[in-house]
């Protein structure tokens, strides 16, 4: 077993799909010769050949529709979206089609696509290459979302989104790209797409996050234990749907929750778990839920860019909160 | 029995050949020598930023950068022939044509070391930001288009964008409409041959990126993207043709990315020295130097004098956007609405309390 990056793990995957699977096709800007902007498909297409890796021209309308076509017509289409930025020419293919056509069809067409691309901030990129906009996506009934949070999920969770026969918009936190090394045994296991991941177990509050989250999240982990306090740190990895009742059962042990999103606030994930553990969990709640989310502001460039995204020191601070509250 | 019509493509405009010979009588702007030593100093100027531009990035004191080296012909040529009341809706590689407008120095280095405040021109007030999602600046064009007519305004709206830009819907549903509704408004392709790893080729069978046109019923045709004369003719042609109420044009300009695509690229992953280094001898700067130094008598000193002036107004440019602190963090939230909502200013409060 290697150890691996996440961009190595989500090459990994590709290329075990692309081999078990003749119907895996990959296609997208810059997939090809040069092995995608952050190289997730380095030598995949010398490997695989230009028909099975293929560039497109460049637009996003085109990468998103031909894979819903493609996918619906008996092909296991992986598609990568450059920056989550430029999704939203693919939206319309999305919202439209990708999401609807079993439903439309009563399950005679069907759209077992996955459509991959990097999100969030923390990497001092450009404006509109760091924006978090996995609520809008979760929004969308018929479709998964998923974000894996370190090498080994993103392997587990990439090949689950190929093997699945619906679509998937499968969001990779690029801070974590090159941030993480763990082992990861290329064997071909998907994890289930539709758990949430318990990282540690705990007695006095309950962590929600995903993605880059999940480090800060682990970090303010690590220096409450040192304080006496410890909690189960949840990674929902599946966006939608959410396993609620993962959630649930912690906190009804726990009694205490906070949620840690770099979206921004409003309309943010973090209010649809809120809501459900206020509908659910009430009486087991000792606390106000709180939410350690970005602001309700647009991602500022680079020099501020700091300024908004959660932190460490934002989590400590509401789980201090929910603890001193009872 | 009807034979295939035969689309020809006509004729590139082109003035100066890559030596600085001119193949056609110059325009009437070019035979004044102060109007080319202005479009060659501004060339130089870009090129000179340029340089300045990525040894910041590489040592950290810039974010990712887009460099325009090789196209700097197509950024003077286009802003030389636009006037005051027309309209700058740039891509991110025109960063010649936004100088010429009036950007400052400190204004392009703060946008590009990460700061908001590099788009409040203090000049151009009513030319467009840097466009960054491939293509969405078209739509905006047709729209001030729009209103220019709206406002019975004697300004036109001139667009840039890539090669690769032409392969959206926004470009090819902007130009449909600009052609429809007759607006009038410049759509120019800076073709560099590249949309990153992606060659031309690969981007569209079309023969030409100015055929594109052909559908939208607007004139498009082929300019010599290197040959600054020959683009600032085909722009104010087409200037003149939209405030006469002729309606729009698109522009193919023909050029080479020399460099890699941004600072984040490595273009020796995808094409060969090889590829690059015949298209060196066709550059901008060399042409119009060759013809300065033939008809116009640039002399060795004209373009040392030009070199430091350029060098000094850009190292102390680059000096003060180093000086320049970050805005305070509560500017992320200052800038959202006209009026700051309550919410808003709880968040605000909230990031100060950690
Ligand atoms: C809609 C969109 N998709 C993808 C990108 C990422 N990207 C930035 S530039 C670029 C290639 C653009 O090529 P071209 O239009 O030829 O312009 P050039 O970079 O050559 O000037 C890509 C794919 C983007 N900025 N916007
Ligand atoms: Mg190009």
């Amino acid at each position: 077993m290697s150890e691996c990056t996440m961009i190595e793990a989500i090459r990994m995957a590709l290329s075990r799909a692309l081999d078990e699977n003749p119907d895996v096709v990959i296609f997208g800007e810059d997939v090809g010769i040069d092995g995608g902007v952050f190289r997730a498909t380095d030598g995949l297409a010398q490997r695989y050949g230009a028909s099975r890796v293929r560039d497109t021209p460049l637009s996003e309308a085109v990468i998103a529709g031909m894979a819903v076509g493609a996918a619906a017509h008996g092909m296991r289409p992986v598609a990568e979206i450059q920056f989550t930025g430029f999704l939203y020419p693919a939206l319309d293919q999305l919202a439209n089609h990708a999401s609807r056509l079993r439903n439309r069809t009563r399950g005679r067409l069907t759209c077992p696509m996955v459509l991959r691309a990097p999100y969030g901030g923390g990497i001092k990129a450009p404006e509109h290459h760091s924006e978090s906009i996995e609520a809008m996506l979760a929004h969308i009934p018929g479709l998964r979302v998923v974000i894996p949070s370190s090498p080994a999920r993103a392997y587990g969770l990439l090949l689950a989104a190929i093997r699945d026969p619906d679509p998937v918009v499968f969001l990779e936190p690029k801070r974590v790209y090159r941030a993480i090394r763990e082992p990861v045994e290329d064997d071909g296991v998907a994890l289930p797409i539709d758990q949430a991941i318990v990282l540690r177990e705990g007695a006095d509050a309950t962590l929600v996050a995903w993605g880059a989250m999940i480090t800060d999240a682990r970090e303010a982990a690590d220096q409450l234990a040192e304080l006496g306090i410890s909690v189960d740190l949840i990674d929902l990895a599946s966006l939608k749907p959410i396993d609620r009742g993962t959630i649930r059962s912690s906190v009804e042990k726990t009694g205490r929750c906070v949620i840690v999103h770099e979206a921004p606030l409003t309309a943010g994930l973090g209010a649809e778990i809120a809501a459900d553990l206020a509908e659910h969990c009430l009486t087991s709640l000792l606390a106000p839920i709180r939410r350690v989310t970005g602001f309700d502001t647009v991602m500022p460039y680079p020099r501020l860019e700091a300024h908004y995204m959660p932190d460490t020191a934002r989590i400590l601070k509401a789980v201090h909160d929910v603890m001193e509250f009872a | 029995m009807p034979t295939q019509p035969d689309h020809q493509i006509p004729d590139i405009t082109v003035f100066l050949d890559p030596a600085g010979y001119p193949v056609h009588e110059l325009p009437e702007f070019s035979r004044d020598r102060e109007a080319l030593v202005e479009m060659y100093s501004a060339m130089v100027k870009t090129r000179t930023f340029d340089a300045k531009a990525i040894s910041l990035q590489r040592t950290g004191r810039l974010g990712t950068y887009a460099s325009s080296l090789g196209q700097e012909a197509i950024a003077v040529g286009i802003a030389s022939a636009m006037t005051k009341e027309d309209v700058l809706l740039p891509s991110f590689r025109e960063h010649g044509a936004q100088l010429w407008r009036g950007v400052s120095l400190e204004e392009l280095f703060l946008y590009w070391g990460g700061d908001e405040r590099g788009n409040d021109f203090a000049n151009a007030r009513q030319d467009f930001p840097v466009c960054i999602p491939v293509a969405s600046q078209f739509p905006h064009a047709a729209g001030v288009g729009l209103a220019i007519v709206q406002k019975d305004e004697p300004g036109v709206a001139v667009a840039i964008g890539g090669d690769g830009a032409t392969s959206k819907g926004d470009f090819y549903e902007a130009l449909n409409v600009v052609g429809a509704w007759m607006l009038p408004v410049v759509f120019v392709i800076a073709n560099n041959q590249w949309a990153i790893s992606v060659p031309r080729l690969d981007q569209t069978r079309a023969r030409t990126l100015a055929d594109k046109a052909v559908a939208a019923g607007i004139p498009g045709e082929q300019v010599d993207g290197n040959d600054v004369i020959a683009v600032r003719e085909a722009t104010e042609r087409a200037l003149t043709r939209a405030r006469n109420g002729k309606g729009g044009t698109l522009i193919e300009c023909l050029t080479y990315r020399l460099g890699d695509h941004t600072t984040a690229d490595d273009a020796s992953r995808y094409r060969d020295d090889e590829d690059v280094s015949p298209h060196w001898s066709e550059e901008p700067l060399v042409r119009l130097r060759a013809y300065l130094v033939a008809h116009h008598g640039w002399a060795k000193e004209d373009e040392e004098t030009l070199l430091r002036d350029c060098r000094d107004q850009i190292e102390k440019a680059a000096e003060t956007y180093l000086a320049t602190p970050p805005q305070p963090a509560q500017a992320i939230f200052e800038y959202l609405y006209a009026d700051q909502p309550q919410d808003l200013i709880a968040q605000a409060g909230e990031m100060d309390d950690v």
